[in-house]
């Protein structure tokens, strides 16, 4: 039976805590007394059978027919999934969406359906790599369709695909993938790894033009988006999503959805020792750990970024429901819950996250010092309902080298971000009205991101909105470990050791701060009361 | 009363070059420039006349002679032993000996300072930069005061300028503004090419800022972004206040010109780029780079002296981009030079002045001014 999430006070008999660095980890001494610790609850168990499970929800949806009774010979089937910015890390194989992808495309055939396209919805992130797409979709997947013409990547800047669904009371423009509007039937495969995914956000994200998404992904909508993974109704992102949604269900083409959860069994050995706590660690873990992290302070910095992004994670399917997208997405997010959600007690005056080697942005790349910022600010600091974990106007501290090194493949447009953006603000709304649209509009970033692999050129500037809420929320931001200009030109403090920051925030917060821990990288809710 | 004095010493000059190449300005102190006393210097002419210095500043090309780096196609534009110093405010001796107007020297030894009578085409033309007989006519080879045996320079407390060199220095021009003239004077021929399109300066350097001052005083039609490169942060500061529209370190500067210029890339080539690339530089380095962010039909300036350079030609040729030198002044630009130093106080770039007794020390600052967040270094001889 899996442990509930558990929320450790720190005494002076508590071991050092775990904290990522990017591509290593350290341990730091929190203070006695006035620190705790949030661990993430246990993963759940995995579905026995879940090929049957997938089976049984296409054979059982949710408020509507099941789905071989809504396939016929002649149709237009457009299948979307959830592209390479989850989970994370990349799941063994199969990976869940081939799992589903290969059950639908079995019923189709038994239907008779033979014009079928597979389109991964990317909004405006990169196009996976064809390795990507092998081992999200599996070979025979893609040996089927891709040769063929009919797996291929979505492009929001592709206008002659484009189609404008309608618009919202609010005047958003719903403006998706013309092959999906035009389709008889769109199912789209999620994958629900965090509570602000799936629902309509699938669709008019995944399958949006920068138009649409420019509407909810902006300055404005995100600082106030108060609960990014809590209640609906604190979140101005969703509120706009969700009448997008209704634009769509009014006018759009029929969808199936279909969303999937999976457990926090994220890695594997030799790293179990990062799901653990730390006073259950064993003589092999603490061994482990320290040959790891030894190793890696003399690992050349791209090999570490080899070894952590080949990491295949565990974690497994914990449910599956399939029909009404509002109806699916509802249960969805009751199994999100199940497995991230726990209760925490009060705010704090100095929260500490932290920082991994990876985020949604940057699989097989480089995390750059605005996806550090996106990291800290924009996902880890979200995980709450109800409240922030830390108190307006406290402190956040982050641990990571914070180099200034980008991956000019994957993402071109940051290099430009970091030197000519935050060289002249950090301030999400004023790069909005001075920049945003030069990036956006920029043809050499357009063509990259339509025939390489590269982010959308506006894509740096929704990293950073991603953190707005946390920005404003937060009275300083420290990065131990971080490379002194790179952390400053973030609009950050440096600092070098824990201790070093826990002094700079004392200018804030004063000299006895209440310390919140946040245990990653297993992923939790803090319902905080 | 003494001067510096620049001597034919090969060795040293070697012995200069090997210092010069592991600690900029180490040529001071291993070369062959020496304290000597002053001595008094014939008069070519009755129509010449003495000088005294008060400030005459260190260039970029007094700093490559003393290192040993300045190239051998000067040999013959030359003569030796010469005291350097061609950045001059300085008194018009009076018979007596005592001072009369204040002046800044125009130091560029043409036909008429020689001589030569007809004057060459281009001082016909008021084009003294381009005088064809720098070599020639009564006074040894020398393309300008403090390069030339017979003249003098302004690292002394004596030296001789024909009238036509001489250009008064307003009332309400200190000395510290007035040493900048000739500098100025550079930058103000540069800018004259600058047509209000995107334009990139290489270099924040003495010469980088007086061109983007130069620029920024006259220019009011600027159609595209002034993108100045600086490596330090006094340097980016003074660029930014100088009007500089973007101020980036060398290595942002591709991507700064491919998104002003909204290029796109074939390789490490811009496709678009600056219509115009003025290198106050001269180096390898800079000269690529300035290929590289060029607009196919651009051109290039080269305002910063180059020496010997490798160069990738390629894109040049098949981007039909121009390579244009750019060497000195007219009489005109003097007047303008003046204009642009009140326009922008740029006194205030002079950072630091030496007695000549201290000269290594002066040079030593100049030839790493820039890491020191200094700009314009000079030696003062108002105090003896």
């Amino acid at each position: 039976m899996p442990r509930p999430g558990f929320v450790l006070e720190v005494d002076r008999s508590t071991p050092p805590i775990l904290f990522w660095r990017g591509e290593n980890f350290s341990l730091e001494k929190l203070p006695a007394g006035r620190s705790r610790v949030i661990y993430p609850p246990e993963p759940l168990e995995a579905l026995s059978d879940i090929d049957g499970a997938i089976r049984n929800a296409l054979l059982n949806p949710i408020d509507q027919d099941p789905l071989a009774t809504q396939l016929f010979p002649g149709m237009k089937l457009t299948i979307a999934f959830d592209d390479v910015s989850l989970p994370l890390p990349k799941m063994t194989r199969p990976d869940v969406r081939q799992r589903v992808i290969e059950a639908v495309l079995d019923t189709a055939a038994a239907a008779g359906v033979d014009d079928v396209h597979i389109i991964a919805a990317l909004g405006l992130h990169r196009r996976m790599h064809e390795y990507e797409l092998r081992h999200a979709l599996g070979d025979r997947i893609y040996d089927a369709f891709h040769t063929r013409g009919m797996l291929y990547q979505h492009d929001a800047e592709d206008h002659d695909n484009l189609t404008v669904i309608g618009t919202t009371d609010e005047g958003e423009v719903l403006e998706i993938n013309k092959r999906a509007a035009d389709s008889d039937l769109v199912v789209y495969v999620n994958i629900n790894s965090v509570a602000m995914d799936g629902g309509w956000k699938s669709i008019t994200t995944g399958l949006a033009s920068y138009r649409c998404l420019s509407f909810h992904h902006n300055p404005e909508t995100l600082q106030n988006t108060k609960s990014l993974m809590g209640h609906r109704h604190q979140s101005a992102l969703h509120t706009s999503v969700w009448r997008l949604g209704k634009v769509l269900k009014d006018h759009g083409p029929k969808i199936f959805q279909i969303e999937t959860t999976l457990n926090t069994d994220m890695f594997p050995s030799p790293f179990e020792f990062i799901n653990k706590r730390e006073w259950e660690w064993t003589a092999k873990d603490r061994a482990t750990f320290l040959g790891t992290t030894k190793s890696l302070n003399r690992t050349p910095i791209k090999l570490a970024r080899k070894i952590f992004h080949g990491i295949e994670g565990p974690h497994q399917m914990t449910s599956v429901q399939a029909g009404e997208t509002e109806a699916v997405h509802k249960i969805t997010l009751e199994h999100v819950h199940r497995q991230q959600l726990m209760e925490v007690h009060g705010q704090t005056d100095i929260l500490t996250l932290g920082i991994p080697f990876v985020s949604p942005y940057n699989p097989d790349g480089v995390m750059n010092p605005i996806l550090v910022m996106c990291m800290g600010l924009g996902y880890l600091f979200n995980m709450y309902r109800n409240k922030p974990l830390v108190r307006e106007g406290g402190v956040v501290i982050m641990t990571h080298p914070c180099y200034r090194d980008f991956n000019p493949v994957h993402h071109p447009s940051y290099i430009d971000f970091f030197e000519q953006v935050l060289s002249d603000t950090t301030d999400p709304a004023e790069m909005s009205r001075k920049w945003e649209k030069q990036y956006a509009e920029d043809e050499w970033y357009r063509h990259l991101y339509r025939t390489g692999n590269a982010y959308h050129g506006v894509h740096p500037f929704y990293a950073w909105y991603w953190g707005a809420h946390g920005l404003q929320h937060a009275g300083k931001v420290i990065i131990v470990g971080g490379d002194p200009p790179t952390v400053r030109r973030l609009g950050f403090t440096p600092a070098s050791t824990m201790d070093d920051a826990f002094e700079i925030a004392s200018d804030v917060v004063g000299r006895s701060p209440t310390i919140t821990h946040l245990h990653v990288p297993a992923l939790l809710i803090a319902d905080v009361q | 009363m003494s001067r510096l004095v620049f001597s034919r010493k090969p060795a040293r000059f070697a012995l200069a070059r090997v210092a010069g190449s592991i600690m900029p300005g180490a040529g001071a102190s291993f070369g062959p420039l020496a304290v000597e006393p002053d001595e008094l210097l014939p008069l070519p002419t009755p129509d010449w006349v003495r000088l005294r210095p008060r400030l005459a500043g260190i260039c970029g090309s007094d700093l490559a002679m003393i290192d040993g780096t300045a190239s051998a196609y000067f040999d013959p534009l030359v003569s030796y032993p010469f005291t350097p110093g061609h950045e001059v405010v300085a008194d018009v001796l009076n018979a007596d000996g005592s001072a009369g107007r204040r002046v800044a020297l125009v130091p560029v030894l043409s036909c008429v300072t020689r001589g030569i009578d007809p004057l060459c085409p281009a001082c016909a033309t008021g084009q003294i930069n381009l005088c064809e007989r720098v070599a020639f006519g009564h006074l040894e080879p020398g393309l300008q005061s403090g390069f030339c045996s017979d003249t003098g320079g302004g690292w002394s407390h004596e030296m001789i300028a024909h009238p036509s060199q001489l250009v008064d220095v307003p009332a309400d021009l200190s000395d510290e503004a007035a040493v900048l003239i000739e500098p100025t004077a550079c930058a103000a021929h540069a800018a004259a090419r600058y047509t209000g399109d995107e334009t990139v300066i290489l270099g924040a350097g003495t010469l980088g800022l007086l061109t983007l001052a130069a620029i920024t005083a006259r220019s009011t039609d600027r159609r595209g972004p002034i993108v100045v490169t600086a490596r330090y942060a006094e340097q980016k500061r003074l660029a930014k206040e100088l009007g500089a529209d973007v101020v980036c370190a060398s290595d942002e500067l591709p991507r700064w010109v491919r998104s002003a210029s909204k290029s796109l890339m074939v390789g490490d080539q811009l496709t678009c780029g600056a219509r115009h690339v003025i290198d106050c530089v001269g180096s390898t380095e800079s000269m690529q780079q300035a290929l590289q962010v060029v607009a196919p039909g651009g051109e290039v300036q080269l305002v910063g002296m180059p020496s010997n350079v490798s160069l990738e030609l390629t894109s040049l040729w098949h981007r039909e981009v121009a390579i244009r030198g750019c060497y000195a002044y007219s009489h005109a630009d003097f007047q303008t030079a003046i204009d642009i130093i009140r326009h922008h106080d740029l006194a205030r770039l002079l950072s630091a002045t030496y007695a000549l007794d201290d000269y290594t020390d002066a040079i030593a600052h100049a030839a790493s001014a820039g890491r020191r967040g200094a700009v314009k270094i000079a030696f003062d001889m108002r105090g003896k």
